[in-house]
């Protein structure tokens, strides 16, 4: 499921839910190895597992046999995600939050994922589905890369 | 008993639910069940033990506040206890902390 380098990892899944927990555990290792603190792990972790989400219930409507691919990369500076997926493509404008004064459930994943990280992109794809592109600027913890 | 809600204990007329293993899209909709059927019952005050859910992402928290408004409509009592750092973090960063009432020990959501 997933080649990987040291500072690099690569998985593709597909658009299953039952995927979403292994997927987490690899991206913890992931940026564990390459020495991120615990508060900036789970704020990547948790962005991705949300665009994960939206992927499976937007793009790919719950349809669980769709192909996604997930990428990370480290750069010693930034951490750069990729997720592309091949489904419905939902208009840039249109994908934001709900007011959070709005206590409802549902609408938070997008609020989350520019919370949690520095940069988030939704690109289209001229061979359809959609690559979304977040990066993170990290701190190190010393001695760990 | 839903697969995510590990333990139920009633006394009188508060519930203790116990909730475990990571909440996401996958297991949200089982825990969203376990809650309706405590619902059932008619508490009046129910106390959701957290300690044992490493994870939970905003399809969890949509179900917590799902029940929350259905006790807000119900005049139940919700109390939440034992959120570990990363559940904080989702309550931090959704703005739900307030909106909850989250105690930090089980005995002061007895209380």
């Amino acid at each position: 499921m997933s080649p990987e380098k040291n500072n690099k990892l690569e998985i593709c899944i597909k658009s299953d839910p039952a995927a979403l927990g292994e997927v987490r555990r690899k991206i913890d290792d992931f940026v564990a190895r390459v020495g991120l603190g615990d508060e900036e792990a789970g704020e990547i972790v948790l962005s991705m597992d949300e665009a994960l989400t939206n992927v499976i219930r937007h793009a790919y409507e719950g349809r669980t046999d769709r192909p996604i691919e997930i990428s990370l990369i480290d750069d010693g500076e930034t951490i750069c995600v990729e997720i592309r997926d091949y489904g419905i493509q939902v208009p840039v404008g249109k994908i934001h939050s709900r007011d959070l004064g709005d206590v409802r459930p549902g609408g938070l994943g997008v609020h989350i994922m520019h919370e949690c990280m520095d940069c988030v992109k939704f690109l289209p794809q001229k061979n359809g589905g959609t690559l979304l592109v977040m990066k993170k600027c990290v701190k190190r913890h010393m001695g760990n890369k | 008993m839903s697969g995510v809600i590990k333990q139920t204990d009633w006394q009188d007329k508060t519930v203790l639910v116990v909730v475990g293993g990571d909440i996401d899209m996958h297991t949200s909709a089982e825990l969203q069940k376990g809650f309706q059927e405590i619902l059932k019952n008619k508490p009046e005050r129910i106390i959701v033990n957290l300690t044992a859910v490493p994870y939970m992402d905003s399809s969890g928290v949509a179900s917590l506040v799902k029940l929350l408004s259905t006790s807000r409509k119900s005049k139940i009592d919700l109390r939440l206890f034992g959120l570990s750092k990363r559940v904080k973090a989702v309550f931090d960063i959704t703005r739900l902390t307030t909106v909850f009432n989250i105690c930090n020990t089980q005995e002061e959501a007895m209380g």
